[in-house]
């Protein structure tokens, strides 16, 4: 039996009114990987991670709950969850997240930061517990008025804290407050720009040599929504990485499987199978850079000999200078 | 049989940003598509340019796997917003059968 579609989608479109966001978590959660970087809070340029790279850990975990659910009678039961959801906050079964793995998601962050910072970026901010999901998977799940209701919350706390320029770091963040949000609010003047436009705009010189070949895998929604192809393959390859490309690459980029998870985690895995057979083909180290072509290519590799990283890791070690010396560089799985 | 309904013929006329009319049916999308989505775009633009309701609901399904990938647009002659159709099709079933409107 396929998951109850409507009931998921009201799941979602009642956590983004009630809660803000689909996937509740603490705010603790949310900013503890900003602790000790001295962020300032606001500010008119700021640091907007859109709370993806966070979740992963949880999102991971509730789909391994609903991947069993797919094929099971408990798959029923989720009208039932829906009526609790509104009263109480089922993310409470959430805290069973895995520690090392939300340690793993925070260093991709803390890596980003140092990593603007050592290529002089200027000062940027951060709005701690006042940044908010945009609300991405709502919008392309055709759940409008909510979200556009949502995009308002969103705007009102820019606004509030005067911010003017948003580097982020991962593109369905960048998509939603660069393409998405100035449609619904016609005096949007916000500059957006993804960590990799900026470091690419930045033409740091490498502080160290990548001597890696590297599969790329290109995120879609970075491809075909943002037009960002060139700056990752700049990024490595000023630091004398070689860039492999898998038979779909660039423009022509093959999906992940990630935009159907929630609703059909079955289908999800098997393009994100058929995804990973194209880049272990074409090497063993695959490199992606968007937290859901993470989490689902990582799935789906195991056991075939590729590992697959997020990019942040690689840059750290090419561009990332003096701070190079902690253990966290490209990290090992 | 399908009804044609003219309400949603209405609806999807009166909507700027819904472009599906400009398909010439070619069946490049579908022969690029990851999911192997047969039916969409093509099939399915024709039944929303017939105004039959009913076939679109059905395929309810189909609407929301797509991946909103926009590989089937890097190769459609006609420049078809295909991923934004598909959001206004999911938009207009979470209205009208999933009773998700808030207003
Ligand atoms: S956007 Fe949808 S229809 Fe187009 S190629 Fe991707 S999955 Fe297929
Ligand atoms: S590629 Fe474009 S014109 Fe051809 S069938 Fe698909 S949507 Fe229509």
């Amino acid at each position: 039996m396929p998951l109850p579609t409507s009931t998921l989608l009201g799941f979602m479109a009642d956590n983004l009114e009630k809660r803000n966001s689909v996937m509740p978590l603490s705010s603790h959660r949310m900013t503890q990987w900003a602790a000790g970087l001295d962020l300032p809070q606001g500010g008119e340029s700021i640091l907007y991670t859109g709370h993806m790279y966070q979740m992963i850990p949880a999102l991971e975990y509730v789909e391994q709950m609903t991947s069993r659910f797919e094929d099971h009678w408990m798959g029923k039961l989720f009208p039932v969850g829906r009526v609790l959801n509104k009263y109480f906050n089922l993310s409470w079964f959430l805290s069973r997240v895995r520690r090392e793995e939300q340690r793993r998601y925070d260093e991709y962050l803390r890596n980003i930061v140092r990593l603007l910072r050592t290529a002089g970026v200027g000062e940027f901010g951060y709005l701690y517990g006042e940044e908010l999901y945009t609300g991405a998977l709502v919008h392309d799940l055709g759940l409008d008025d909510v979200f556009e209701e949502h995009v308002h919350k969103v705007y009102k706390i820019l606004v509030k804290h005067g911010v003017k320029r948003v580097i982020t770091v991962d593109p369905h963040t960048t998509d939603m407050l660069r393409n998405v949000y100035p449609k619904i609010i016609p005096e949007y003047g916000l500059e957006v720009k993804s960590y990799l436009q900026v470091l690419r705009e930045l033409d740091q010189k490498p502080t160290s040599r990548l001597e890696s070949d590297i599969v790329m895998h290109d995120s879609c929604v970075y491809a075909r929504y943002l037009d960002t192809v060139e700056e990752p393959r700049g990024l490595l390859e000023k630091a004398g990485a070689t860039i492999l490309e898998p038979e779909q690459s660039g423009k022509l980029t093959f999906c992940c499987g990630g935009p159907v998870e929630s609703l059909f985690p079955g289908k999800a895995r098997e393009i994100a199978g058929r995804r990973i057979e194209q880049l272990a083909a074409a090497g063993r180290d695959v490199v992606t850079m968007c937290p859901i072509c993470l989490l689902n290519l990582r799935n789906a590799a195991k056991g075939n000999g590729t590992s697959v990283r997020d990019i942040s890791g690689y840059l750290m070690k090419a561009y990332g200078g003096l701070e190079v010396s902690s253990g966290d560089i490209v990290e090992e799985d | 049989m399908a009804r044609v309904n003219s309400e949603f013929i209405d609806e999807i006329r009166q909507s700027d940003s819904f472009d599906a009319s400009a398909c010439m049916h070619c069946g490049q999308c579908t022969a690029i598509c990851p999911m192997g989505l047969d039916l969409l775009p093509r099939r399915l633009f024709f039944y929303v340019g017939a105004g039959l309701e009913d076939k679109v609901i059905e395929n309810r399904e189909t609407i929301f796997s797509c991946l909103l990938c926009k590989l089937c647009e890097e190769n459609c002659p006609r420049g078809v917003n295909i991923a934004d159709d598909v959001r206004f099709l999911r938009n207009y079933i979470n209205r009208k059968v999933h009773k998700l409107a808030r207003n």
